[in-house]
């Protein structure tokens, strides 16, 4: 199905048409809004990292002294309610943000820097990584982002950092502790070089002892480097050698830069950004593409995503990419035409909700599966059972619609929500439903709308 | 038009994805043999599970995870003990119905990688690269299309993801027991207009609707080892003979007894739940449980292990020769670990699942070699089945 580029550039590069926002008209318009995207502060704000790190602190020295004891289990249940609140402010930055573009390569990073951390406590510093660690980076240079990931206090939790010490260095002497190679090892596998990467266990092992000394200050939740946990010594990582005492945080940073410039990883990136928002198996020209842009601008990520936009496939076989749940749920709340006063009850009275209905499509928010994030593909989500929760899904909104919405008619939300990508077929089922909740239904659940 | 009162009630119970939440895949064969294969996913530490605390070098390697697993940990054979984790599973043992392979691994070497080395323990191949065979399907899947009769067609999963052990040219679907079909029931005409244009929904949308008329109801409990058990207990009561699901929770890089202990509890659960209720069948019923890879000999610097090679395979049912630790053991001394830092492989752990499809589906050694597991040597018989 060939569409118009205005409506590729909001269905496939955004999170869909909202009937109270201008949408972007091609290419141009999606990078002229990267900068805006970038500059503005996140419309619903979360807790410092400050003030998540005291609670948790609070919470595990209760857990200490009473794992039983209500004011513990009072704390976590706070906790968790912060969570629902962090879930759901993700979910309406994205549905009611004007900069789609800027709002889906968040995502996109987000998913490639994967954090799955299992302790619900110490899940309430994730917020704090998207919007300090990531948002800061969308537009800047792969490497900065890269660093900025690596150094984050929610990644380091998450892949077992804090845990690795250097064998020899003064803090494994003493209390005879040693390496972890979790993060080395995921950081090459799927930050940078990706698996068929260039890599060998040994260089996993070499660069697990450069990381030594990165931890988490846990009082302040802040990146911090101890130079008595970091291994001796320069390491070889790739053929390069890097490091040597007395042992610094920047030894590392002086890897990052060079795996952020490293082919495979042009190759590795430029693969998936095409896959996430062209097309399960991708043009082999589009990827070599966006990967010498990706060679020639060392990493600029700007100068990547131009060339994501300026290859032709970009802008054809729309359809092609099947709307992961979260987005969904996101481009729903856009075609219903939702507003910052309503996002602002929905927080209030709704979060566990929104929350709950990503999840009950099998993809809870701010919760992937694994350090490798969510799967990209049409057929990991169109199963049978996923395809079920979305029609359980189409059917509560189409409910509300009809109930909320007495002057409104499906086939005009059908119309403003799909544009030129509404098929004839859709139309007359949406036409033909006999009650008005199951044509707002049908629409959303329409094999169009699921696409993009 | 009336709303269907599952509908209003289907939101209040939408459950959390746990991490332990997995599909089930069923397949139909002939005969009364069954064969039940559960992916402990994240790679379990074999020799943490199996411990071999015979070989004078095992306390050397883990000394700080000998300190807390060593108390309560249960004898096998006067070599090797089972990890108190495990020990709901000693009355098996001591029946013959529980048994291991050690030092087993796939092909695949060196990189490591979870997510390579689990698609390539589902899809069967040898390249120790991890690349998959050319049709990128499961090995399983490949084998029922050269058991006379098995209703290959009938394949279908249970759960959230995929499961690619069944995927591939047999159909395949899957469904959730945790969630009903609430949808526009009686709107089906419709909806199948809709998605006639586009395969990937309407096939979908056609097994959803088949597999809702055979579904569990609505309140069925989350799936765990023990509910995912218990229905592919049922499953293979009836018509289904093959099974397959997964258990995760085994990336112990850290705190690995607490960890072994939870995972090991799903998977203990799923054990005891197929025994107790396959009841006679049970006498019929081989499991292989198999992981991508094994762990690190050497225990890491936050009492856990990181991603190794050679590894365990587990043997349970009434239909396995158990009360033994089958396989050629290596040993932890200096020169025997693989890479001075894991278990030595010496057998292949597709063997014992080409054995297992030989003995209980009567599948020929040639269209094993060549067309289940391309590229393996089936050597000689490993003596597992009873």
């Amino acid at each position: 199905m060939q569409v118009r580029n205005s409506t590729m550039a909001a269905i496939r590069f955004g999170y869909g048409f909202h009937p109270g926002q201008t949408p972007p008209n091609g290419a141009e318009d999606l990078i002229s809004s990267l900068r805006r995207g970038a500059s503005e502060k996140p419309l619903f704000p979360t807790d410092s990292r400050a003030k998540r790190g005291a609670a948790i602190q609070e919470a595990l020295r209760a857990r200490k002294r009473n794992k039983g004891s209500a004011a513990f289990r009072n704390l976590r249940k706070s906790l968790r309610q912060s969570a629902a609140q962090d879930g759901a402010k993700l979910l309406l930055q994205r549905a009611l943000s004007p900069h789609g573009f800027f709002e889906r390569l968040a995502a996109f990073w987000m998913d490639h820097f994967a954090v799955a951390i299992s302790s619900p406590m110490h899940r309430a510093i994730v917020p704090d990584f998207e919007r300090t660690a990531i948002r800061p980076h969308v537009t800047g240079r792969f490497a900065d982002l890269l660093i900025a990931v690596v150094q984050h206090p929610a990644m380091l939790i998450a892949l077992d950092q804090p845990a690795s010490v250097g064998p020899g260095s003064q803090a494994g002497q003493r209390r005879k502790r040693g390496l972890n190679e979790n993060l080395a090892r995921e950081v090459l596998e799927l930050h940078t070089l990706g698996v068929d990467g260039p890599y060998t266990q040994a260089d996993v092992r070499e660069f697990a002892e450069l990381l030594t000394g990165y931890g988490v200050n846990r009082e302040t939740y802040a990146f911090q480097f101890a130079a008595k946990r970091a291994e001796p010594g320069a390491e070889a990582v790739l053929g390069e050698r890097y490091g040597g005492d007395p042992a610094r945080a920047d030894h590392a940073v002086a890897l990052l830069e060079d795996l952020a410039n490293h082919p495979a990883t042009a190759d590795h990136v430029a693969g998936k950004l095409v896959t996430h928002f062209v097309a399960d198996t991708p043009d082999p020209d589009h990827v070599r593409h966006v990967s010498a842009a990706w060679r020639h601008s060392g990493g600029d990520l700007p100068a990547v995503y131009s060339a994501l936009l300026d290859h032709e496939a970009a802008w054809r076989g729309f359809g092609g990419k099947v709307k992961q749940p979260i987005d969904l749920v996101a481009s729903t709340l856009r075609a219903m035409g939702l507003t910052r006063a309503e996002a602002n009850m929905a927080l209030k009275r709704n979060a566990r909700q929104m929350v709950q209905a990503t999840a009950a499509m099998n993809q809870p928010l701010l919760l992937p599966p694994g350090p490798q994030g969510w799967p990209d593909e049409a057929k990991a989500w169109i199963t049978p059972q996923g395809l079920a929760a979305r029609l359980k899904f189409a059917s509560r909104i189409g409910l509300r619609l009809a109930r909320l919405n007495t002057a409104d008619d499906p086939r005009r939300f059908a119309e403003t929500a799909l544009q030129d990508a509404l098929r004839p077929e859709t139309a007359f089922a949406v036409g033909g439903a006999p009650d008005k909740w199951e044509g707002y239904a049908l629409a959303i659940a329409s094999p169009e709308f699921n696409r993009r | 038009m009336t709303l269907s009162r599952r509908m209003f009630l289907g939101t209040a119970c939408s459950a959390a994805a746990s991490p332990l939440m997995t599909p089930v895949v069923f397949a139909n064969a002939p005969g009364e043999n069954r064969l039940v294969v559960i992916v402990l996913r994240g790679a379990m530490d074999g020799i943490g599970a199996v411990m071999p605390v015979g070989d004078p070098n095992y306390r050397q390697l883990t000394p700080r995870l000998m300190a807390q697993t060593a108390e309560g940990m249960a004898d096998l054979d006067g070599y090797f003990s089972l990890n108190r984790a495990f020990s709901p599973l000693m009355p098996l043992w001591r029946a013959g119905e529980l048994g291991f392979a050690h030092a087993v691994s796939t092909p695949y070497r060196n990189k490591r990688s979870h997510f390579d080395g689990q698609d390539f323990l589902e899809n069967g191949g040898s390249d120790a690269s991890g690349r998959l065979t050319r049709g990128r399907d499961g090995w399983l899947n490949r084998a029922l299309k050269h058991i006379p009769g098995a209703h290959a067609d009938y394949a279908m999963a249970v759960g959230r993801s995929r499961l690619l052990l069944l995927e591939g040219q047999a159909r395949s679907g899957s469904w959730s027991p945790t969630t009903d079909l609430s949808l526009i029931n009686d709107e089906r005409g419709l909806l199948s207009m809709l998605y006639a244009g586009d395969p990937l929904f309407a096939e979908a949308m056609q097994s959803a609707e088949r597999l809702a008329e055979t579904s569990m109801g609505d309140n069925t409990p989350r799936e765990s080892g023990e509910t995912l058990a218990a229905f592919a207990a049922d499953m293979l009561n009836a018509q289904s003979r093959i099974a397959a699901f997964s258990i995760g929770g085994w990336d112990t890089h850290r705190g690995q007894p607490a960890a072994m202990t939870r995972a090991a509890r799903s998977f203990n659960d799923a054990i005891l739940t197929l025994k107790t209720r396959m009841g006679r069948n049970w006498n019929r019923t081989t499991v292989i449980a198999v992981t991508e890879f094994g762990r690190t000999a050497r225990e890491n610097g936050s009492i856990g292990t990181d991603h190794g090679t050679g590894g365990l395979m587990i043997l349970a049912g009434g239909a396995v020769r158990g009360g033994k630790v089958l396989g050629r053991w290596p040993g932890l001394g200096e020169g025997d670990l693989y890479q001075d830092r894991d278990v030595l492989p010496t057998d292949d752990v597709r063997r014992y699942a080409g054995w297992a499809l030989a003995g209980l589906f009567g599948l020929s050694t040639s269209v094993i070699e060549r067309s289940i597991f391309p590229g393996l040597d089936m050597g000689g018989d490993p003596g597992m089945l009873a």
